[in-house]
């Protein structure tokens, strides 16, 4: 037994993060925000350092880092909340490597992991970077199905980083799992999105002055805090747990990725609600980043389709389980 | 990262079951507090007989050299078959490892190998009447007296006094020296005259903890631990384990609770009702996160030596979760639930105490925000 990630992908991280913090600063969220497209020349770097692709098999061109180093990835894309066709490209991947047929993987994945094509994820309903895509993984409760060249609608959500559409057109199935995979990175990307809330609350309330004192000296701001990291770890441990279990143990991902889910949820908006509070004022402007990190939240969660059915879920598996013991 | 445990912890887990399966702890004795706590001490001599009882202590000590994650394994093990806390369990946990770091040889020798056994059994005695969260401000004192040191004070929630041998008191041996610097840590032995126990009663209606009248109580240098105001410091290794170490033989006690109330749930065909399920899933959810992030834990301690202040985050949110399940057991099964001898009755009384026993939740959140969040000082 070892919960901590390896070296490897740990420099993932590092590398993923290093670069982000350069290339996609949250300054720049702003002028994505006014012209709806992404930079075509971040998208460009994070294909040639193989991201959309490390899920997919080394056979299919991609790096074969499989769930876990996807994980690792999409909690820097969420750090970073940057705008890029990430989030659905490499998690599409992901799930078609895992699930789909061989002619499916034939047919999309060298195309997706040479940054050639895109892909869009999610529901019919709330579909992320799928217009444009050439495919498309979409998922509805444990069902998950692959649209090929998907007819879209797009809309503008309360994230104006990230495209949204609703979608048409047949779908082929994807094998059961597939969902919980998708969930599984979808709340990955919400840790990032925590711990980024996390840091940039702690870095402002031990900077910000009143009553002579900073006003993380203040307990009900300080233990804020403190609730923010609980939550935040508490997510992370159950995305790890699933993104392990999608790798290592696909009998347990259904109950892992239910958790993760969950654990996300109820960790996004909490922590990205209270990153909010804790900036007073300046946290309700748009000059300040905060509500970048609120908006992805709002919208991760909806993905994954709020914390409820997850719960649901989780009580019944509890209740099977000690009911066969 | 492997969630799977390796061949060589399987063994270990096999061998330990095999062995708790040979031993029969017999029915757990109700209603008796004294025959209760004979039963746990029967169980840990067994234990020492079979080489179990401090599978973490170094082999030079009595113990397995077990790896960090062995011990975890060995709790778990422990919950699963349903036996009794070993009746010495702060002598395992607090004392012994704190002997151990700070200990000199004469001292490992004469207090460690007793505490296997269960021949002599340990309380812990920090908390005074006027010090409680601010232990730092306690007021027993220690003087110097000859070639030893007179003790007098009083101590408060002093769990299992009544059974013990020894005791780990903090006391202030230089009233001029600021608060945490002036303290020092003994190993005083309660049988004398000068400490006088007295038991309190708790909202169980049990006598766990007590009071202690400490006056004129005697000490020789030999049981001063790592050295003359330096006990803060060493009270600190205490505190880390016990946030750390019980913690986690806690939360697998939580899972077992669980699965009893999901059970009972489930039998009760409550689950078809999916507010009963979303609510079970909520504590089902804690526990999981709760196990999965004490792995973390120990991995992280497996690699870095002593545990870290992240063990006041795993004790905070196993007191949390343990107080959600014992209300939601009152809720969901009624009134039956709240009989005086139920089972569940004494659950939901007993867990209020897990946020307040080893730092109030309140402290834990200072900890956690002053010493893993870096900010400034509560006040
Ligand atoms: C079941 C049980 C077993 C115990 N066993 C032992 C034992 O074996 N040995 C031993 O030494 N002690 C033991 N204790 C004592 C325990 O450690 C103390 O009760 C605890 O540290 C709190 O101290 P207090 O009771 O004086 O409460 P106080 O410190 O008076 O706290 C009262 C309230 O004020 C809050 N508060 C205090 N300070 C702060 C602060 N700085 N910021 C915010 N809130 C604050 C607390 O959270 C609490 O809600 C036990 C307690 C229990 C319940």
């Amino acid at each position: 037994m070892r919960f901590e990630l390896s070296d490897d992908h740990r420099e993932i991280g590092r590398v993923a993060r290093e670069l982000l913090a350069v290339r996609a600063p949250m300054s720049a969220l702003h002028e994505v925000a006014v012209t709806g497209e992404y930079d075509g020349a971040l998208w460009g770097e994070m294909v040639s350092l193989g991201w959309p692709g490390i899920a997919i098999a080394e056979k299919h061109g991609g790096q074969g880092l499989g769930a876990i180093g996807l994980a690792v990835l999409l909690e820097e894309l969420g750090y970073a909340c940057a705008a890029a066709p990430l989030l659905s490209t490499a998690t599409a991947a992901a799930a078609i490597q895992a699930y789909g047929a061989e002619e499916h993987r034939a047919r999309w994945l060298p195309g997706l992991a040479a940054g050639e094509t895109t892909a869009g994820i999610g529901s019919r309903d709330l579909a992320a970077d799928a217009d444009g895509a050439a495919v498309a993984v979409l998922i509805d409760g444990d069902r998950a199905e692959l649209v090929p060249a998907p007819a879209t609608e797009p809309f503008r959500s309360i994230d104006p980083a990230r495209r949204f559409a609703t979608v048409r057109g047949d779908g082929e199935p994807l094998a059961a799992g597939a969902a919980d995979l998708v969930r599984a990175a979808i709340a990955a990307e919400l840790v990032g999105i925590c711990q980024r809330a996390l840091d940039m609350t702690v870095a402002y309330v031990k900077e910000r002055s009143q009553f002579g004192v900073p006003v993380g000296s203040f307990q009900a701001v300080s233990h804020r805090c403190a609730e923010m990291l609980l939550h935040t770890e508490s997510a992370r441990s159950a995305a790890y747990f699933a993104a392990w279990a999608a790798d290592a143990d696909r009998e347990r991902l259904r109950e892992a990725s239910a958790l993760a889910s969950a654990a996300a949820a109820e960790a996004g908006r909490l922590v990205t609600g209270s990153a909010i509070q804790a900036h007073g004022g300046i946290g309700f402007t748009w000059e300040a980043d905060v509500h970048w990190l609120y908006k992805r939240a709002q919208l991760d969660i909806a993905m994954l389709g709020g914390a409820r059915r997850h719960l649901i879920a989780l009580g019944r598996i509890a209740g099977e389980r000690a009911a066969a013991r | 990262m492997d969630l799977t445990f390796s061949e060589s912890e399987r063994a270990f887990r096999d061998e330990l079951r095999a062995w708790l399966d040979s031993y029969d702890p017999g029915s757990e004795p109700a209603g008796d507090e004294d025959a209760h706590y004979a039963w746990r001490r029967d169980f840990q001599r067994a234990l020492a007989d079979g080489g179990w009882a401090a599978v973490h202590w170094p082999v030079e000590y009595g113990g397995r050299g077990a790896t960090i994650m062995e011990s975890a394994i060995f709790f778990e093990e422990l919950a699963r078959a349903g036996a009794p806390l070993p009746a010495n369990v702060l002598g395992l946990l607090l004392a012994g490892p704190t002997i151990m770091s700070w200990g000199t040889a004469e001292q490992k020798d004469r207090f460690l190998a007793p505490i296997l056994t269960a021949e002599e059994i340990w309380c812990q005695g920090f908390s005074e009447p006027d010090a409680g969260s601010d232990l730092a401000s306690l007021k027993t004192r220690a003087i110097r007296d000859g070639n030893g040191w007179l003790i007098s004070g009083q101590k408060v929630w002093t769990s299992g006094a009544q059974y013990s041998k020894w005791c780990m008191l903090l006391a202030r041996t230089d009233p001029d020296a600021p608060k945490h610097k002036g303290l020092s840590y003994f190993l005083l032995d309660m049988e004398q005259e000068g400490v006088q126990v007295r038991p309190l009663r708790q909202i169980t209606g049990e006598s766990e903890f007590n009071e202690l009248f400490i006056d004129g109580a005697v000490a020789s240098d030999g049981q001063l631990l790592g050295g003359l105001g330096n006990g803060w410091k060493v009270a600190l290794t205490t505190l880390m384990n016990e946030r750390a170490g019980l913690a986690f033989f806690l939360q697998v006690r939580l899972r077992q609770l669980l699965d009893a109330l999901s059970a009972e749930v489930a039998a009760a065909g409550m689950l078809d009702d999916s507010g009963v399920a979303e609510r079970l899933g909520e504590v089902h959810l804690r526990a999981e996160v709760l196990r999965l992030t004490a792995y973390r834990g120990l991995t992280a301690t497996e690699k870095y030596g002593q545990p870290g202040p992240e063990g006041s985050l795993t004790k905070w949110m196993w007191s949390q979760t343990n107080q959600q399940l014992t209300e939601l057991a009152a809720q969901l099964l009624g009134s039956s639930a709240l009989r005086a001898a139920d089972r569940w009755a004494y659950e939901l009384l007993r867990a209020r105490g897990n946020s307040i026993e080893g730092g109030t939740t309140e402290v834990l959140k200072n900890i956690v925000a002053e010493r893993v969040l870096g900010l400034p000082r509560a006040h």
